[in-house]
């Protein structure tokens, strides 16, 4: 299979990835089921084509984008990037993909505009866990614009110099390595700018839980576990836990977007 | 008829193959775990595992009691070898998120502990039923005499505490989660009901 041409980036970890079985059968993508290993059962029934992505809100040029115009007038970059779960484990992921900038500039933000709100598809007929309860689907997620438009949050269409595959949130998500996996919202179909912070589904779930901005914090606990250390995938069964670093390592690129702000309150 | 010929049949399985059936959720775990049939994420699926078998058996338990009642089925003298074999899958639970979870950072672990509803309910839970598997014996019953009964009544927070602590270690509540809530509702209703309306003999 032909690879997917994409350049090296500078914001690359050197650290080596987890391997394309790991990275695609160990899914937290609840409209696939419960369980880590439903995605890879279930995904493959999604239709990712045609795909395009509706862009709206307080922007320029709104309107629906197709996902094969998109991918033509960016330049694709392989991101090695560390994902955390707020489940505290933590894996190493080659993404492809292009900033979310670039995309946000050609549809053109306007000045009033200070958030951007992602939703995921709907479409419960290839998507067995929407059609049961616990979550109000679609599954929403949001940034501040700032935080969009910051050079290491991209969109990924690839893996491993692959598509993306279904179960890993084809064929657009979005990849923001210094929050907790869950804000990484996947098979995106709809981009609304706004000037209110947009409502989230995992703090809509659990408020005290989730927070609308959900940094990797070492300092910070979930109610119900340690944030401080994490568990390396594939690491072994008798690995030791690593500590968890502020911001997942990205501290150096991304603590200004935080300057004077309680992370013990905005967490 | 058909309760009675297992009942009969019964009569020739003793207690001792039932322990010995109750190592074999263990062997399917150590022969996943050396043929890497556990997935990505070993630790967690030895983790959960053996906390999930110990819910079987507890619940399984649990359930003797009203088999006997309303379909006759009985199998009390099992009960003993069902409730060590859980206590015992219990420990290997507890000593998987030590050893393999928490990687004996002790420090960690007993902070999250403390600070921790779900941690602590299973916990205690595990710790009530300490002393009813150190009663589990027939020495212990004759010493006891009526406190035996009165001390075993544990078990009924202690199989409690253990659902509501494998409910609230989920992000959010799955229907298998709610499946085994209701088990265990159901299994305390009856004997609520049992007490309130005896059945005539």
């Amino acid at each position: 299979q032909a690879k997917i041409a994409a350049r090296p980036s500078a914001y690359s970890t050197d650290a080596k990835p987890n391997t394309f079985e790991e990275i695609t059968t160990y899914n937290n993508f609840y409209e696939f089921g419960w369980d880590k290993s439903d995605p890879a059962r279930h995904a493959g029934k999604l239709r990712t084509d045609p795909w395009s992505v509706e862009i709206g809100g307080l922007v320029e040029r709104p309107g629906s984008y197709a996902l094969e115009d998109i991918l033509k007038n960016v330049t694709l970059e392989e991101r090695i990037y560390r994902l955390r779960c707020v489940e505290a484990w933590a894996m190493v992921i080659p993404w492809i993909g292009f900033p979310l900038a670039d995309l946000l500039n050609r549809a053109g933000v306007q000045p009033g505009a200070k958030y951007v709100a992602f939703e995921t598809l709907l479409r419960p007929e290839e998507m067995p866990g929407q059609r049961g309860g616990g979550i109000d689907w679609p599954y929403v997620e949001g940034l501040r614009l700032d935080e969009a438009m910051h050079p290491l949050t991209i969109l990924a269409s690839g893996l491993y110099g692959e598509e993306l595959p279904k179960q890993n949130g084809a064929p657009l998500r979005l990849v923001v390595p210094w929050k907790y996996g869950f804000k990484s919202i996947k098979s995106i179909v709809k981009i609304t700018l706004t000037e209110a912070e947009p409502r989230t589904t995992w703090k809509s779930l659990q408020p005290r839980e989730y927070g609308f901005y959900a940094n990797v914090n070492p300092e910070v606990d979930h109610p119900r576990w340690s944030q401080a250390t994490e568990r390396r995938i594939g690491a072994g069964l008798f690995a030791k836990r690593e500590p968890t670093l502020m911001f997942n390592g990205y501290a150096d690129e991304v603590t200004g977007l935080y300057a004077g702000m309680d992370l013990r309150v905005k967490y | 008829m058909l309760v009675s010929t297992v009942n009969g049949s019964l009569r020739r399985v003793s207690p001792g193959w039932i322990y010995l059936a109750g190592l074999i959720p263990l062997a399917w775990i150590v022969w996943l775990a050396v043929s890497n049939g556990l997935g990505v994420d070993p630790v967690k699926e030895i983790e959960h595992r053996l906390g999930k078998v110990a819910l079987w058996f507890l619940m399984g338990g649990l359930a003797i009691t009203p088999a006997r009642r309303f379909f006759g089925l009985n199998l009390i003298r099992y009960r003993r070898a069902i409730g060590l074999i859980a206590f015992f899958y219990l420990c290997l639970h507890l000593a998987a998120w030590v050893v393999l979870d928490m990687t004996l950072l002790w420090e960690q672990a007993l902070r999250d502990l403390v600070k921790r509803p779900y941690l602590y309910l299973g916990l205690a839970g595990f710790v009530s039923l300490i002393p009813l598997a150190a009663t589990s014996n027939n020495a212990s019953v004759r010493k006891l005499g009526r406190n035996w009964r009165r001390l075993h009544w544990l078990v009924y927070p202690a199989v409690g505490f253990g659902v509501i602590h494998y409910l609230m270690q989920m992000k959010v509540v799955s229907t298998e989660g709610w499946a085994w809530a209701a088990a265990f509702t159901a299994l305390m209703a009856v004997r609520v009901t049992a007490r309130a309306f005896p059945t005539r003999r």
